[in-house]
C-alpha cells in the first residue's frame, strides 16, 4: 500500500536539496513532512470514501444483501475511524506542518525529529488499523467502540483488538505533534509577531494543540482499560460479573470525543479565515473576536460531552447542565459565521475555487450547526439520537465543515506547496459536484431520521417511508465519487504541469506568501521583522524589504550560512519499534520485547545525537 | 535531550528554552492522564462485588475465610516519605549542576563539599526512586499473596492500574536519572547542562506530586 | 530536541533585536530553603498519617476536607518551590494551571455523575 510520496522534482530544485526515497524516509523538514501527511491523508480519505460508497450501495434500496450484516458493521466502523483519525486529523496535520512555521516566520518547528516521528507513527498505525478489512476482520464496534459491547465477553474476535491497539498508536502520533506545535507557536514566532498578530490559521491551530494535549490522555486511559480488560482480564468494563459501570466507557470516551470534534473543525475554520480575507481583499472582520471565540469554543468544549449521552438516564441535573452548556457553545461558533460574512461584505470578491469552498463551508456548517442545536434539547434529542438525523448533522459539520474548509486550504495553498496552480476550471467542477453531491447525500438523512430510520442498520424493510430518501442519498454518494475523481486528476496533473506560481499568486497578506513557491529548505533567508497582522498589505517598509530579500531565489542554505538539521532515520525506527511492540500483543509476547528494544535503542541514539551541525 | 557541544543561542520569542516549555505542556497533559485513572478509582470505590477491600474486612462466602483490609498504611507511609525525600535530592542535584565550577569557599566543610557533588545527588535520587519501587514491588506481591490481583475485582483492577502507571513513570524517571549520572561520569555535567537536568527534575517532581494525590485519595481516605 | 537554526546572513537581521536566552535570574532557592521545605512536607505527611489513626476524627465530617487540604498544600509546595514555579516565567504557570483546572473540574464532574457527591445533593 504505497502511501508515501516518491520525491517529485519541484519546478526550481534548489542546489543541495536531496531527492530520492531515502531523503523522504530521513527527512526532518516540516514542509516535506507536511507533504507526506497530505498524500497519506488524501489516500485514506479516498479509502474511507470507498467504504462509504459500499455502505450507500447497500442502503440504496430496501432489503439488499450486497454485504453481510457482519461486514456492514466493519464498513461503518472503519469509515468513521478512517475519516476521523486517518483523513481529517492528518489533513489538518499536513497544514499545521507545512504552514505554521511559514506563517510565524520560523525556519522549522521546535522539534523537527519529533515531527518526523509523529508522521511515521501515523503511517504505521494507519496501515495497522486498515489492513484487517482486506481479511474481513476489521474493527466492527463503531468508531466510538462502546464497552461493554467491545469487551471480550461480547466481542471475542480479533477485530476490536485491532481497533484498541490501532487507536492507541495513533494517539501517540497526535500527542507528540501537539507538544511540538504548541511549543513552536509559543516560542518560535518572528520578532514583532505578538499573539494578536498571528494569522488566524495559526491561532486556531494553537487552540487545537491545547485541545489535543488535554483530550487525548483521557481516551488513552479509556483504551488502556479496554486493552487491559481484553488482554489481561481486568474488570473496568466487566458489567457481567464484577459490577462495572456500563457508563464508564461512554463518559471517558466523550470527554475526549467532544473536544475531538472541535479538533476536527477548528483547523478548517482557520483555513477559511485565511481564504476569505484574501479573496475579498479585506482584512478579517473582528479579528480579536475570532480569537476569543476560538478559545471559548475550546474551553466550553470540555464541558458539553454528555450531550452524547442524553438517552442513558443521567438524571435531570446532568441533562440540564449539559444541555445549557451545549446551547452556549453555539454562540461563539455562530459569531464566526457572522464575522466571515462581514469580511466579505463590501469586499472585492473573487470566486476562485478556494473561495467557493470557503463560502460552501459557511453555508453547510451553518446547517450542521442548526441541527446540532436541535440535539441540545434532551427531550427532542430522545427522538433524534441514534437515528439518521444525527448522521445528517455530523456529516454537515464534518463534510460540509471540515472537508470543505480543507479543500479550500488545498486550492489556496497548493501553489505554495508545489509551486504550481491547480486548474481552476476542474476545481470549479469539483466544487459544484461536491456541493450538489454532499447535499443530495446528507440532506435527505434529516427526513429519514425523523421518520425513525435508526443508525448502523445494514438493511431495512420497505414500506416505512425511507426508500426514496435512501435512494437520493446513494445517488448523491456516487456524485461525490465523480467529484473526487475530478479532484484527483486535477491534483496530479497540476502538480506535474500546472501553471507555475510565483511567491504570491493570490495577492495574499501573510508571511508565507513572501517567500518562493515552493519555499527553499530554510524558509526565510532573513527572519522577518513583523509590524502588522497583514505584512504584505499593511506592513511598513521593513516588511516589504524583508519580503523582497526573502523572495529572492536560488541561494542555498550553505551560501546564506544557515544551519540545517541533519536528516536521520532514527525517528522512523523509534516509530517502527513502538508499533512492533504493540503488535506483540497480537502475536507472541516476545515480539513486545523486540519492539521495545528497537524503540529504546533508537531513542537513545536520537537523544544523544545532535540536531544539527555546530555553528562556526 | 541533546548532549551535543555548546548549545547555539537560537532565537526564541520568549527567551525560554523550547524544551522547558514542552516539558510543562507534557506535565499538563499528564495531569489529565492521571486524573482519568484517579477518577476511575474513585468512581469504583466501594463498588467491588467481592473482596479483598482496601479498608474493610471481607468474608469470602465460598470458603468462609476472613480477609483483612489489604492496604498497609505504615509501609506506604514509609515509601511516601522516601519519594518525598527523593524530590529533595533531585533539587540538590540540580543546584549542584547549576553551581558546578564555582569555587568553594576556602573553609568549605564536608557537608558543603557533599552538597556540590551532582553525581552524589543524582545517585541518591535514583536510589530513593528505586527504593520506592522496591516498596511497590513488595506491596504488589504481598497483595497477590493475600488474594488481590489485577483481575480480582474493581478495586484490584483500578488500584493496580493506577499505581502501576505511576510506578512505570517512576521507573522511566530512574532510567533518565541513571542516564544523566552516566553522562556526568563520562564528561561531567556543568551549568551549560542545567536545562536538561532541570527538565528531568520537573518530570521527577511531578511524579512525586502525583503520588501525593494517590497516597491521600487511595490510602488515607476511606 | 533543539530549537531550529538561525540565520547569520545579514548584520541588521532580526537577531540583533532577538531575546538572548536568559538564565533564570530570579533568586534561586538555596539549601537553606530546601531543607525547610522538606521538613514542612514531612511534617504535613506525619500529620496526615496521624489523622488516619484517630478514629473519632476519621468518623467526622472534617476528615476528608482536612486530608484533601493537607495534600493540596503538599502539592502546591512541591510545585511552587521544587518545581520553582514561584520563581519562573509566568508562561509556565499558565501552562500548568490551565490543565490542572480542567483536570480538577473533570474529576468533580465525574464524581457527581457517578453518584459520589451525594453530600452536595441536599
Amino acid at each position: 500500500m504505497a502511501t508515501t510520496a516518491i520525491a517529485t522534482p519541484y519546478p526550481k530544485p534548489y542546489e543541495g536539496e536531496h531527492t530520492g526515497v531515502w531523503s523522504w524516509l530521513t527527512t526532518v523538514d516540516h514542509k516535506r513532512i507536511g507533504t507526506l501527511y497530505l498524500f497519506t491523508a488524501l489516500f485514506f480519505f479516498v479509502f474511507g470514501g470507498l467504504e462509504a460508497v459500499v455502505i450507500r450501495a447497500q442502503l440504496g434500496a430496501p432489503n439488499q444483501h450486497l454485504v453481510s450484516a457482519e461486514f456492514y458493521n466493519q464498513l461503518f466502523t472503519m469509515h468513521g475511524t478512517t475519516m476521523i483519525f486517518l483523513a481529517i486529523m492528518p489533513l489538518s496535520a499536513a497544514f499545521f506542518n507545512f504552514l505554521i512555521p511559514l506563517q510565524i516566520g520560523a525556519r522549522d518547528v521546535a522539534f523537527p525529529r519529533l515531527n518526523a516521528f509523529s508522521y511515521w507513527v501515523y503511517l504505521f498505525g494507519g496501515i495497522f488499523i486498515t489492513v484487517p478489512i482486506f481479511f474481513a476482520v476489521a474493527p466492527n464496534g463503531g468508531w466510538f467502540g462502546y464497552a461493554p459491547l467491545t469487551t471480550r465477553a461480547f466481542s471475542p474476535g480479533i477485530n476490536i483488538d485491532f481497533w484498541v491497539i490501532g487507536l492507541q498508536i495513533l494517539g501517540v502520533s497526535s500527542l507528540a505533534a501537539a507538544f511540538n506545535f504548541l511549543t513552536t507557536i509559543i516560542n518560535l514566532r518572528a520578532p514583532g509577531m505578538s499573539l494578536m498578530r498571528m494569522p488566524m490559521f495559526t491561532w486556531m491551530a494553537f487552540v487545537v494543540q491545547f485541545l489535543m494535549v488535554l483530550a487525548f490522555p483521557v481516551i488513552t486511559i479509556a483504551l488502556v482499560f479496554l486493552l487491559f480488560d481484553r488482554f489481561f482480564g481486568t474488570n473496568f468494563y466487566n458489567t457481567v460479573s464484577a459490577g462495572a459501570d456500563p457508563l464508564l466507557w461512554q463518559h471517558l470516551f466523550w470527554i475526549f470525543g467532544h473536544p475531538e470534534v472541535y479538533i476536527l473543525v477548528l483547523p478548517a475554520f482557520g483555513l477559511v479565515s485565511e481564504v476569505i480575507p484574501t479573496y475579498s481583499k479585506k482584512p478579517l472582520f473582528g479579528y480579536p473576536v475570532m480569537v476569543y471565540s476560538g478559545i471559548l469554543i475550546a474551553v466550553l468544549g470540555f464541558g458539553v460531552w454528555a450531550h452524547h449521552m442524553f438517552a442513558v438516564g443521567m438524571g435531570p441535573i446532568a441533562d440540564t447542565f449539559f444541555s445549557l452548556a451545549t446551547m452556549l457553545i453555539g454562540i461563539p461558533t455562530g459569531v464566526k459565521i457572522f464575522n466571515w460574512i462581514a469580511t466579505m461584505a463590501q469586499g472585492q470578491i473573487r470566486l476562485t475555487t478556494a473561495m467557493l469552498f470557503a463560502i460552501g463551508l459557511i453555508a453547510l456548517f451553518t446547517i450542521g450547526g442548526i441541527s446540532g442545536v436541535m440535539h441540545s434539547v434532551p427531550p427532542a434529542d430522545l427522538q433524534q439520537t441514534d437515528t439518521y438525523f444525527i448522521v445528517a448533522h455530523f456529516h454537515y459539520v464534518l463534510f460540509g465543515g471540515s472537508i470543505m474548509g480543507i479543500f479550500a486550504g488545498i486550492y489556496h495553498y497548493f501553489p505554495k506547496i508545489f509551486g504550481r496552480i491547480l486548474d481552476e476550471r476542474l476545481g470549479k467542477i469539483h466544487f459544484w459536484l461536491n456541493f450538489v453531491g454532499m447535499n443530495l447525500t446528507f440532506f435527505p438523512m434529516h427526513f429519514a431520521g425523523m421518520l425513525g430510520m435508526p443508525r448502523r442498520i445494514y438493511t431495512y424493510d420497505s414500506g416505512q417511508g425511507w426508500e426514496s430518501y435512501n435512494l437520493i442519498s446513494t445517488i448523491g454518494a456516487y456524485i461525490l465519487v465523480v467529484a473526487t475523481l475530478f479532484f484527483i486528476y486535477n491534483f496530479f496533473r497540476s502538480k506535474r504541469s500546472g501553471p507555475i506560481a510565483g511567491s504570491n499568486p493570490w495577492g495574499a497578506a501573510t508571511l508565507e506568501w513572501t517567500i518562493p513557491s515552493p519555499p527553499p529548505e530554510y524558509n526565510f533567508a532573513q527572519i522577518p521583522q513583523v509590524t502588522s497582522r497583514y505584512p504584505l498589505w499593511e506592513g511598513k517598509e521593513a516588511d516589504r524589504e524583508s519580503a523582497r530579500i526573502n523572495s529572492q531565489e536560488g541561494k542555498t542554505a550553505a551560501e546564506l550560512g544557515i544551519v540545517i538539521p541533519y536528516s536521520t532515520i532514527k525517528p522512523l525506527l523509534v516509530a517502527l519499534g513502538l508499533v512492533v511492540m504493540f503488535c506483540g500483543l497480537l502475536t507472541t509476547r516476545a515480539i513486545i520485547f523486540v519492539g521495545a528494544a528497537i524503540m529504546i535503542l533508537s531513542l537513545f541514539g536520537w537523544l544523544l545525537a545532535p540536531l544539527e551541525p555546530e555553528h562556526h | 535531550m541533546s548532549t551535543a557541544a555548546t548549545p547555539v543561542p537560537h532565537y526564541t520569542t520568549t527567551g525560554l528554552d523550547s524544551r522547558k516549555i514542552a516539558i510543562w505542556a507534557f506535565i499538563g497533559s499528564e495531569c489529565m492522564l492521571f486524573i482519568s485513572l484517579i477518577s476511575t478509582y474513585l468512581i469504583y470505590k466501594g463498588r467491588s462485588v467481592v473482596g479483598p477491600f482496601p479498608h474493610e474486612k471481607w468474608t469470602d462466602p465460598a470458603t468462609g475465610h476472613v480477609l483483612n483490609p489489604i492496604l498497609n498504611i505504615p509501609v506506604t507511609s514509609m515509601s511516601t516519605f522516601v519519594l518525598l525525600m527523593s524530590s529533595l535530592f533531585m533539587v540538590l542535584a540540580l543546584a549542584a549542576v547549576q553551581n558546578k565550577g564555582r569555587p568553594l569557599p576556602p573553609n568549605a566543610g564536608w557537608w558543603t563539599r557533599k552538597l556540590a557533588s551532582s553525581k552524589l545527588w543524582l545517585f541518591m535520587t535514583a536510589l530513593a526512586g528505586s527504593t520506592f519501587l522496591g516498596f511497590q514491588a513488595y506491596e504488589f506481591t504481598s497483595f497477590v499473596h493475600e488474594g488481590l490481583t489485577i483481575k480480582t475485582n474493581l478495586f484490584g483492577s483500578s488500584f493496580f492500574t493506577l499505581t502501576g502507571f505511576h510506578g512505570a513513570h517512576v521507573t522511566a524517571g530512574v532510567l533518565w536519572l541513571l542516564s544523566l549520572l552516566g553522562i556526568d561520569q563520562r564528561r561531567g555535567l556543568g551549568p551549560k547542562d542545567a536545562l536538561i537536568v532541570d527538565i528531568c527534575a520537573l518530570y521527577w517532581h511531578f511524579v512525586d506530586v502525583v503520588w501525593i494525590a494517590i497516597f491521600t485519595l487511595v490510602y488515607l481516605i476511606r | 530536541m533543539d530549537s531550529p537554526a538561525d540565520s547569520h546572513a545579514t548584520p541588521d537581521s532580526a537577531e540583533a533585536t532577538a531575546h538572548a536566552p536568559h538564565a533564570e535570574v530570579h533568586a534561586h532557592p538555596t539549601w537553606d530553603t530546601y531543607w525547610k521545605v522538606a521538613l514542612i512536607l514531612t511534617l504535613i505527611t506525619v500529620g496526615e498519617v496521624w489523622a488516619y489513626y484517630v478514629p473519632s476524627f476519621v468518623a467526622s465530617r472534617a476528615f476528608v476536607p482536612t486530608l484533601l487540604t493537607m495534600s493540596a498544600m503538599k502539592f502546591a509546595i512541591v510545585v511552587m518551590f521544587y518545581m520553582h514555579l514561584k520563581y519562573d516565567h509566568k508562561l509556565f504557570r499558565a501552562l500548568f494551571t490551565g490543565p490542572l483546572l480542567i483536570a480538577a473540574t473533570t474529576l468533580v464532574a465525574l464524581l457527581f455523575l457517578f453518584g459520589h457527591l451525594t453530600v452536595l445533593r441536599h
